[in-house]
């Protein structure tokens, strides 16, 4: 039995079908998965993502516990900030990606992926044991709901009193939605300007209703997970599982810059990192690939050279809804990775000519 | 949506409406909606020889691909042009402007009675 959000019902009586996320019974799409990509890059999308898992530590040592366990410098995120991060094992590979948010001096919440919730649990309490910090998994009480989009700001300013201008991307703030105490962040998975409510699970439905009726003359429309899907990859965002394991470290994703290795004391997988960083070895890393027609490559499928040799392995591919092209994610060599390198992908048997581009594939009108 | 009870069905959610040999083939609606939205068919070509349970042809949606099973042996006559060109249609009328192709057969080819289909998609849930 996979285990319902605290939204579910809601979701039932909009229609939605409903998938198997990492044990949770997910709302996939509310009806059209393109209408609902187009909503967000348009107008804005309503998403449940309490899936997520939110671990809080809180303590004199919270930053010092968070310095050893994950390779971002945490202790330098001033309260009210956010930092997109990492957890890795001792070799260097990667746990999860995580969004890290001090909420206060002595208090942080990490968000982890729901695959990896009860991992990067379980990990922060081991590796936090020898400081003076508690760590609390509220993964199972907390939801959090997602309004992505351009309108998204008339939207979540329309119901909170929250002084937006001021809430910068990747900060978060304290505020009240239909009487509720929440906490609002200025975060996303999508390539637009969004926010992230975070709220006790039984207030859930009722945040989810104001922000409707307050969406209705902005565009908004109940999102699914196959459009976030689409919108991460557009705009470039890995996804554990595709993108990211635990055999790749965040230097092979093209993540190196999550790793901070100037901050005091030793962390999880420095001494690991800091080979990777210093190798002067073939190692693949990840680009982007476009192609053209309808057909995408996927998830599995091979990348071959000129001549015909395999030399990486598609992580994520879709046609693109906002693009109308196909556009993939890939590890390829180091040699074969330049912007502008012509490469190809084994559709099914037909060989399909691909260009490496930089990423995102997508960004959003500045 | 109900399945119409004048077509045939196959175990792989395709649906069969058969006339003095020739048979015009779609996918069902629990199958559309199984897909999400389809952006890509590829459909056989016309004079192309079909065998019953071989692959013929794609159907691709922004999440997934799957493959397009011959009911029965034949001859492709006829592709839907329009379905091709706006692939919707698969999601938007399955069992009518979003037919994809029609061979003909001497054959008899086994299907099931809406009935019996709509018992399979249930078990399938």
């Amino acid at each position: 039995m996979s285990t319902p959000s605290p939204l579910h019902a809601v979701h039932e009586a909009l229609g939605a079908s409903f998938t198997d996320f990492a044990g949770w019974a997910m709302p996939l799409r509310y009806g059209s998965e393109l209408a609902e990509h187009k909503a967000v890059r348009t107008a804005s999308g309503l998403f449940d993502l309490s899936h997520m898992g939110e671990i809080e530590l809180t303590g004199p040592q919270a930053a010092e516990a968070l310095n050893f366990a994950l390779v971002g410098k945490l202790s330098a995120v001033k309260p009210g900030k956010a930092r997109y991060t990492m957890i890795c094992d001792e070799s260097g590979g990667v746990l999860d990606d995580l969004v890290v948010y001090r909420l206060a001096a002595d208090k942080y919440m990490v968000v982890a992926n729901a695959s990896n919730a009860a991992t990067v649990a379980a990990a922060l309490r081991e590796r936090a044991a020898g400081f003076d910090v508690e760590v609390a998994d509220r993964s199972a009480e907390l939801a959090l709901i997602a309004v992505q989009g351009p309108t998204s700001a008339a939207i979540i300013g329309a119901v909170t009193g929250a002084d937006l201008e001021s809430l910068a991307y990747y900060a978060s703030v304290p505020a009240t939605l239909a009487g509720h105490e929440i906490l609002l962040a200025r975060t996303g998975y999508t390539g637009e300007d969004g926010f992230e409510v975070y709220v006790d699970g039984a207030h859930a439905p009722e945040v989810w209703r104001v922000l409707t009726e307050a969406g209705q003359e902005h565009g908004l429309l109940p999102a699914g997970l196959a459009c976030r899907d689409t919108l991460r990859l557009e705009a470039g965002m890995p996804l554990y599982g595709n993108e990211l394991t635990a055999d790749f470290t965040p230097f092979d994703a093209g993540l190196g810059r999550v790793v901070k290795f100037d901050k005091p004391g030793d962390f999880v997988g420095r001494a690991a990192l800091e080979r990777r960083r210093d190798a002067d070895v073939e190692t693949k890393v990840l680009v982007g690939l476009v192609g053209s027609g309808k057909r995408a490559p996927r998830h599995g499928y091979s990348v071959v050279d000129g001549t015909g040799t395999e030399v990486g392995t598609v992580t994520s591919g879709a046609l693109s809804p906002t693009l109308g092209h196909p556009i993939a994610m890939a590890y390829v060599p180091v040699a074969v990775s330049e912007p502008g390198t012509a490469l190809s992908v084994d559709i099914r048997g037909t060989v399909a000519p691909v260009e490496v581009v930089k990423l995102p594939f997508y960004q959003r009108p500045a | 949506m109900s399945n119409p009870e004048n077509l045939g069905y196959t175990a792989e959610h395709e649906w069969v409406d058969l006339a003095e040999g020739t048979a015009t083939v779609g996918v069902t609606k629990y199958a559309a909606d199984a897909l999400g939205d389809v952006v890509y068919v590829q459909l056989p070509e016309v004079g192309a020889k079909i065998t019953a349970g071989e692959p013929c042809g794609e159907i691709e949606s922004t999440k997934s691909v799957s493959d397009l099973y011959a009911p029965a042996d034949g001859e492709v006559v006829e592709i839907n042009e329009a379905v091709v060109d706006s692939p919707e249609l698969v999601n938007t009328d399955p069992f009518g402007d979003g037919w994809l192709f029609r061979f003909r057969t001497d054959g008899e080819p086994e299907l099931l009675d809406a009935a019996a289909y709509a018992e399979l998609t249930k078990e399938e849930g």
